[in-house]
Order: C-alpha cells, then sequence, then structure tokens
C-alpha cells in the first residue's frame, strides 16, 4: 500500500514538474489513463520509479519530448468511424453551403488523418475552396507528421473501405501517390489547411469557425478540462456553428449541455444553440 | 466479505452464458453496482447491454465517458475503448494498445477499479481463453479489495480462471451457482 501511495504522490508530482518546466498542462487529465501512460514510459526508459523519471525529465528536455509521445495517444485514422462522416455528408455540408467562406478547425488532430478526412469530404462538396482549416495539437511530432501526411501503405485498404462507406464515390487512389511502402497523400488538400500548436488546456480561441471537429480527445480529460475545452469551441463557434465529437463523446454530462442541441445524435454531431 | 461498494466482473469466451448464470441469482433489488468487461469483436454498436437488459429484467446500460457509478445499475464496457474507473468513481474511456489483443480489456478496468475503491471492491473473474485479469485481480487483492474465481474445472474455458490462480490466491474459488448466492448476500453499504 506505501508503493501505491508513493506512485500516486510522484505521478502528481511529476505532472506538476512538465507543467511548471514545460508549460504543458497534464493537471486535469483523466488519472486511470494518465497513470498507465506514465508506467508504459517507465518500462520503456527503464526507470525504477517515477521520481527517477522525473529527474531525467526535468534535465533533460529532450526526454521530455520522447515522454510526450507516451503522454499523447496517436490512434488514428481516414474516415474512422465512416457513419459519422456519412452523416456530416449529408446533413452538415447542406447547411456549410450557406457560409460565403468556412473555417474549420480540428482541434487534437494528432497525425493528420482527420483533417484530410475532411479536406477529401470538403473538396468532392466543392467547398474546400472557401475554406480554411485549423488544425491543432499540443504534440509537435504528430503535428508534423501531418504536415507530411505520409501513411503505411497497408493502412489504405482499410481506408478506402472507410472512405466508400462514408459516401465516398471516387477511386480513393486517386487522393495519394505510393513510393517506398508508403502513401503520399496529395499535397494540395492542404493548400488551405494550417496546422498549429494549440492546448485545449492552457491557450484561448484564436480565430471564429463555422465548425469544430475534436474527436476521441476529450475522453482524456476529467469533467473541468471538458468544460473549458466546451468553454473555448462555444466561445469560437459562430451563431448556429456545429460541434463533431467521437462516437463515444459527449455534451451530457457537461456544463455545456444546454448551450448546444444534438443535430444527429448517433454520430454527435451538435449545433450551437 | 463486508463494506463492498461496487463489483467488477470479466470473461471472455463463454462468458455471455456464465455471467447470465450469476446475475440471474441477485434478487430484484440489488444495489451494489457491478461493472463487467466482456471480450467482444471491434463492433461500433454493441447490443451487449440491451441483450443483458432485457434477458434480466433490470437496468443495463453501457458504461459512458465521465458517469458516475450508480447503485442497482450494471454496466458494460461498450467495444473499441478501454473502460477505466476514476478516482471520483466516474467512468473514463480510452483508446490505449490493446491488453491481450483486447480492448476492452479486463486488467485495465481491475486495475483501476482497485485504485479507486481499495477494500471496498470486488473483483470476480469468469471463463475465458486468455489471460486478461490476472493480473487485475491480484491487484484488487494487494490493494485489499476481494476476489472471486470461477472454478476451473467448471469454467467453459479454463484459461482465464487458471491464469488468476497462478498469480494470486483469491478469497474464493467457486462454481456459478457458487458465486451467484454469494454476491446474492452482500450487504450493501452507503458510498
Amino acid at each position: 500500500m506505501t508503493i501505491e501511495r508513493n506512485t500516486d504522490i510522484e505521478i502528481r508530482l511529476l505532472i506538476e514538474a512538465i507543467y511548471l518546466k514545460y508549460s504543458y498542462d497534464f493537471r486535469d487529465y483523466s488519472g486511470a489513463s494518465i497513470k498507465r501512460r506514465i508506467q508504459h514510459a517507465l518500462r520503456q526508459f527503464d526507470c525504477k520509479t517515477v521520481s527517477a523519471l522525473q529527474e531525467r525529465v526535468l534535465h533533460d528536455p529532450g526526454m521530455f519530448m520522447q515522454l510526450l509521445q507516451f503522454l499523447t495517444i496517436p490512434v488514428s485514422e481516414m474516415f474512422r468511424d465512416p457513419e459519422h462522416f456519412l452523416a456530416l455528408r449529408r446533413e452538415v455540408v447542406p447547411l456549410l453551403r450557406t457560409w460565403p467562406s468556412l473555417k474549420i478547425w480540428i482541434a487534437g488532430c494528432s497525425t493528420g488523418e482527420e483533417v484530410y478526412s475532411m479536406a477529401i469530404l470538403l473538396r468532392e462538396e466543392g467547398l474546400l475552396e472557401r475554406t480554411i482549416i485549423y488544425a491543432t495539437d499540443i504534440n509537435p511530432n504528430s503535428l508534423e507528421k501531418a504536415k507530411q501526411g505520409i501513411y503505411s501503405i497497408q493502412n489504405m485498404h482499410a481506408y478506402a473501405e472507410n472512405y466508400r462507406k462514408a459516401g465516398g464515390s471516387r477511386d480513393f487512389s486517386e487522393y495519394y501517390t505510393s513510393a517506398y511502402g508508403n502513401a503520399i497523400v496529395d499535397s494540395s488538400l492542404r493548400d488551405n489547411v494550417t496546422f498549429a500548436d494549440h492546448s485545449l488546456a492552457t491557450d484561448s480561441v484564436f480565430s471564429e469557425t463555422q465548425l469544430i471537429s475534436c474527436r476521441n480527445v476529450l475522453i482524456y480529460f476529467n469533467k473541468t478540462l471538458q468544460d473549458r475545452a466546451f468553454g473555448l469551441f462555444h466561445e469560437s463557434l459562430c451563431h448556429r456553428g456545429f460541434l463533431v465529437l467521437g462516437s463515444k463523446e459527449s455534451l451530457d454530462f457537461s456544463a455545456y449541455a444546454d448551450r448546444f442541441e444534438a443535430l444527429v445524435k448517433p454520430e454527435r454531431i451538435y449545433r450551437k444553440s | 466479505m463486508n463494506g463492498i461498494q461496487a463489483i467488477t466482473l470479466g470473461a471472455s469466451a463463454g462468458g455471455v452464458s456464465a455471467m447470465l448464470h450469476v446475475f440471474h441469482c441477485l434478487p430484484a433489488d440489488f444495489r451494489i453496482p457491478v461493472v463487467c468487461v466482456l471480450h467482444l469483436p471491434d463492433d461500433r454498436h454493441s447490443h451487449l447491454a440491451e441483450v443483458f437488459s432485457r434477458r434480466l429484467k433490470r437496468p443495463v446500460c453501457e458504461a459512458r465517458d465521465k458517469q458516475a457509478l450508480a447503485p442497482g445499475m450494471i454496466y458494460f464496457a461498450g467495444p473499441g475503448y478501454h473502460l477505466s474507473v476514476e478516482q471520483d468513481r466516474s467512468f473514463s474511456l480510452s483508446q490505449e494498445e490493446r491488453v491481450y489483443f483486447s480492448r476492452p480489456s479486463i486488467d485495465v478496468l481491475f486495475e483501476s477499479a482497485a485504485d479507486a475503491y481499495g477494500p471496498a471492491l470486488l473483483g470476480v473473474l469468469l471463463t475465458g481463453a486468455n489471460e486478461d485479469g490476472a493480473a487485475g485481480l491480484a491487484r484488487i487483492k494487494r490493494l485489499g479489495g476481494h476476489t472471486i474465481v470461477q472454478d476451473p474445472r467448471e469454467a467453459q474455458v479454463a484459461t482465464m480462471p487458471q491464469a488468476a490462480l497462478a498469480l494470486h490466491r483469491p478469497d474464493h474459488i467457486l462454481p456459478l451457482n457458487g458465486i451467484g448466492q454469494l454476491l446474492a448476500k452482500l450487504e450493501p453499504t452507503e458510498c
């Protein structure tokens, strides 16, 4: 029991140290998941205790960057949850057309799969030219990968299947070229994309937007931080703007529940009321 | 076994009928929340909660992110996400790597619930074809909680209970009937 208690204390100290030294704020992340990821990192870095890891992280920024790769979860795919993208195409796109120009924020874009999925959908609907997409994340390594848009060719078959289920009617291979076992995404898809470092935990709103997509990010936050994020989204969205979440995320337990209405509830598509 | 405030239940192959068997033993007014992980193929529309709810005629639902555990409820982890219990005794979901090829993982639920409930937790591991849950159950015991393993001789697939027994000595090794009767006798305590 003493060891358990020590570990919990050490984890809090590590999180605090990371905040003080590097301004990355994990203090309001869900505790159970953060604990598992730190313990996973301990094994990878061969540290006996969290305190030992803390010492290395404090004195070596390179070490912090490595730890950051464990603290963030880059799980993504293109057109993940195809029904979600199908609902976007059918229910949201017709309404998006009513704005002369669009700003879309992909919050927590990770390695970019969501960004390119959105860009493809908008291009097919003739909206990409008049859209600016802001793609933000806290992990600079993920952002770099997102900018490059290079993915394993092995995933493309599954992505093409997702794309088709999401209402895509073209040949998915039109959107990438193959080279050395990789799929390089058509770079014109990111002509209107701005990639930027932004933290939902510490930063503020940077633009007015018509649609915000934040999928499978909020599950890693506790209620306090979720509400901070919903607050930012509410402030950023224009009148009747759209908020779309991951398939297991909702506004139901949030202080912002009555500030949004569900447009397509099963697909987590909400609209600012 | 007193002061149990939550029960975690894990199973894999053969788990649906084993869990139904245990739940059929519970009285209608059973108050202690039960949280279940049953390994499933990755299909985002799981009907486990509906199936159990219909068969048991008691409230069963899929555990939702940030939802607080409530008395009298049976919760199931949905497919594709790990399910954890936080210190404030609410659920959280995550998509970390699979554990023993499984997401949701029994270990992830058991270990987080052990942290949240300590001695007030009862962990139960039933039939299954892999080793998920063994480490989690041992952790429940280490943090002062109570553990039950289905008798491997009775289990439809013995691998999971056997893996648990190889890691720690549980409070009880029982057939499904015995597990159900023991649970039914638990006195609820205020959280």
